[in-house]
């Protein structure tokens, strides 16, 4: 984000390349009060048919950046643009883009085919025209059978379907999505990210979808926009995210975690020796961290980490570790160690047959692959 | 299916709902036993007025109650007869018993309501009762020409029996006919119909009125944080917590002919002197004060209803395509119905039964129907009086009915 971005040319063309996407915030601010900013200089492209989420605890932004998107706020400074086009003066309704609200905004006065011939009615439609959109749209979701129900008759997961497609009926480009599926239950929940994931393939549409739940983020988007205090901390594919976090906030964010505080011993190229306040030596990679005798937060998932020697790179340091519970969850067991010091270390193992038990008390080495342990920042 | 059902007994054998009525009858007897004085409070100081009010609208006794004689005749003689010398006979008797028991005024007043002027009738004949001679009819037409005069007749045929419509046809500008018929009574004596009917539409427009200025109000609250809007609620309803008499005379010190208005608009060269506006002691005055009076009444419920309306909807029907005029007239008007039925039901039967405002402001033009009925008690006219209450309550029933049948008395919210 620190690079300088270009200005616009003489007849509003912008000659940068990261400009060409379909939906571009350009050195984008925004401040309520005047006094502190809520979104810090964001830059942001999305493709034209990208599923991009923005994904981050509340007050961090991210919605603000939604609702500037969608014309509800106004950005203090810098440029919204939409398919090429400066809309930061566009009023919401010009903008023609679909959205989904968090608790679905169905109009409780309305029928759900009402709900749905309302955004065709105002664009001044047909009624056969209206009517075939209609079929279509509640066909999509499913609710084909619904379309006489007043909301308040539909359970929550239904409202969410027509809600659903209420915003895609009148076939914006664009779609943006508001925690939409934060009033479901875990099932319903899991069950409605798959459609939703379907339907935007199947229909070629741009979402942009704002949650705080990184289980979602993960596993719906293409790319994901990691906001933490009005910046955004990584923009990347969910796997790069979680495999590959480029700070310790995002390291903490997404996924569990396990932190351990050191000192860079030795740095070359791509590997780092870490040495714990405890003495311990351990293998990262360095990923923001650029000398000798800095202090780093050194991050490692707990399915990464191994127990058994045979199954360690050659070369790969192991450490002393206590183990002090081992809780049985169905599929894993989680294990969690006393490690330098620090009683919160935790482990994942697999239930598989025949696998080493461990009782508390017990003390074992552990380790991981150097590509595991990715030293960062001190945050 | 239902013999099934009947036919459930519990694990002892007793039918299933003997044994569940036995187990509730403890909870409602305990819950009747709590609600009991506020019954008992609302039967008698709510029901049984109303209850007393509306039988004497329809039960005058002060005529049939001194005239046995003339009741007996009119009861064997159908309608239309002519009075014959035996009705003349009875009425003859009955008016020597009101000479002696001193009850001719009664009679005759009770007869003024519906003949205006024979109550002088009633007591000049009375007053020689004792002494009339047979032919009773002669002797009659003799002291009051007025006897043979077959309103007269019909007129007492009608109020020899206690139980009467008399009462709502004065209220609804009637009156009988010598052959018993009913018809309107003259252009320039008719008042009631069209006071009601002027009541009506003045309270409409006050309801109007107090509408349009209490939605922008009530919107304002609702949307505005917490601290500034309870300090907007307080300027609402600090008319509540002071005197009505306080108000509306405040109102006079404002609005009189030397009154602070007529004083600027003078001063600022908008109206001459001797053209000062009058504001007050007419329809006017009425108008305004009774909508500032009420005006809470009708911000209270639109208030209770618009806080409850997300301002998402609003947002999606934005992101929807419609412009801020369609959101406003297809999203959050209907969404507001709510609280305008109920805001404007209760400001309308407010108004129209409202009285010390009027009567203090209204001047001549300004007088509603309450003020009316207040005149007939003060006159005692009592039955008048009930009747024409009792048309108000069937009108305020009748608006409560169709907003019941429009948007559903369930969705009334009062704040």
């Amino acid at each position: 984000m620190q690079e300088h971005l270009p200005q616009h040319g003489e007849n509003g063309v912008t000659t940068a390349a990261r400009n060409d996407g379909f939906v571009v915030f350009d050195r984008v601010q925004k401040s309520y009060d005047g006094v502190s900013l809520v979104v810090k200089d964001l830059n942001l492209s999305i493709g034209k048919g990208e599923f991009l989420t923005m994904l981050g605890p509340s007050g961090s932004g991210k919605t603000t950046c939604l609702m500037m998107l969608a014309g509800f706020e106004t950005a203090t400074n810098g440029e919204i643009r939409l398919d090429g086009r400066n809309i930061n003066l566009v009023p919401p309704h010009k903008r023609g883009i679909g959205m989904v609200f968090q608790n679905y905004a169905l109009f409780p006065h309305m029928t759900v085919g009402e709900n749905l011939a309302f955004p065709l009615e105002v664009r001044g439609m047909g009624k056969d025209e209206r009517e075939a959109k209609i079929k279509r749209a509640l066909d999509m979701v499913q609710m084909g059978a619904f379309a006489n129900r007043r909301p308040a008759q539909l359970s929550g997961g239904q409202q969410q379907r027509i809600a659903l497609a209420r915003a895609l009926v009148f076939d914006p480009a664009l779609v943006l999505m508001d925690e939409p599926l934060g009033a479901l239950d875990k099932q319903l929940r899991e069950h409605m990210q798959f459609e939703i994931k379907h339907l935007h393939e199947s229909l070629g549409i741009t979402v942009v979808y704002v949650t705080h739940d990184q289980g979602e983020a993960l596993t719906m988007s293409d790319r994901v926009a990691v906001f933490n205090d009005g910046k955004i901390q990584q923009l990347a594919p969910p796997a790069d995210l979680y495999e590959r976090p480029d700070n310790s906030f995002v390291a903490q964010f997404i996924g569990e975690n396990n932190k351990l505080p050191g000192t860079i011993e030795e740095l070359s190229g791509d590997k780092a020796l870490v040495r714990l306040a405890t003495g311990e030596l351990i293998d990262a990679t360095p990923v923001n961290v650029t000398s000798k005798g800095q202090q780093t937060l050194v991050s490692i998932r707990p399915e990464r980490v191994e127990f058994k020697p045979e199954m360690m790179p050659p070369g790969a340091h192991m450490i002393d570790a206590t183990v002090l519970e081992v809780i049985y969850m169905g599929d894993i067991l989680r294990v969690r160690l006393r490690v330098a010091g620090a009683d919160d270390f935790v482990m994942k193992m697999r239930n598989t047959l025949g696998q080493t038990k461990l009782t508390p008390g017990q003390n074992i080495k552990i380790g991981w692959h150097p590509a595991d342990a990715r030293a960062l920042d001190l945050n | 299916m239902s013999d099934a059902t009947s036919q459930l007994t519990t694990a002892d054998g007793r039918p299933l709902k003997a044994a569940l009525a036995t187990a509730q009858a403890r909870a409602r007897r305990k819950a009747f036993f709590l609600v009991a004085p506020l019954l008992l409070f609302v039967l008698i100081t709510f029901i049984l007025p109303i209850g007393q009010m509306l039988t004497r609208s329809l039960y005058h006794d002060g005529f049939s109650a001194v005239t046995p004689n003339l009741g007996q005749w009119f009861a064997a003689n159908p309608e239309g007869t002519e009075p014959d010398e035996a009705a003349f006979a009875a009425l003859a008797a009955d008016l020597a018993k009101m000479k002696a028991d001193k009850t001719a005024g009664e009679a005759g007043t009770r007869m003024n309501y519906t003949v205006p002027g024979t109550r002088s009738l009633f007591t000049s004949t009375a007053r020689g009762a004792d002494k009339l001679q047979p032919p009773f009819k002669e002797a009659l037409l003799a002291e009051d020409k007025k006897w043979g005069d077959p309103i007269i007749w019909a007129s007492m045929r009608a109020a020899s029996s206690p139980w009467t419509t008399d009462f709502y046809l004065i209220a609804t500008d009637r009156q009988r006919t010598a052959d018993g018929g009913i018809e309107k009574v003259p252009e320039n004596e008719r008042i009631y119909l069209w006071l009601f009917g002027k009541t009506f539409v003045l309270s409409g427009l006050i309801t109007f009125i107090c509408l349009l200025l209490a939605f922008p109000i009530a919107h304002l609250l609702a949307t505005l944080p917490m601290a500034k809007a309870n300090l907007l609620m307080i300027l609402v309803l600090l008319p509540f917590w002071t005197s009505l008499l306080v108000r509306t005379t405040s109102w006079i010190v404002l609005l009189q002919g030397q009154g602070v208005v007529n004083n600027i608009l003078v001063s600022l060269g908008i109206v001459g002197d001797d053209g000062r506006l009058a504001m007050i002691y007419n329809q006017t005055g009425t108008i305004i004060v009774m909508t500032h009076i009420l005006l809470p009444f009708m911000v209270l419920p639109l208030y209770s209803v618009m806080r409850t309306i997300k301002p998402t909807y609003a947002r999606a029907a934005r992101s929807l395509g419609a412009t801020s005029w369609t959101t406003f007239r297809r999203i959050y008007l209907p969404l507001t119905l709510p609280g305008i039925g109920a805001g404007a039901l209760l400001v309308f039967i407010l108004a129209v039964g409202y009285y010390i405002t009027p009567a203090l402001v209204g001047g001549a033009d300004g007088q509603l129907i309450s003020n009316l009925i207040q005149f007939h008690m003060s006159k005692s006219n009592w039955s008048l009086a009930a009747a024409l209450s009792g048309m108000l309550l069937a009108g305020v029933l009748v608006l409560y009915w169709l907003y019941d049948r429009l948007i559903g008395i369930d969705k009334l919210k009062l704040g």
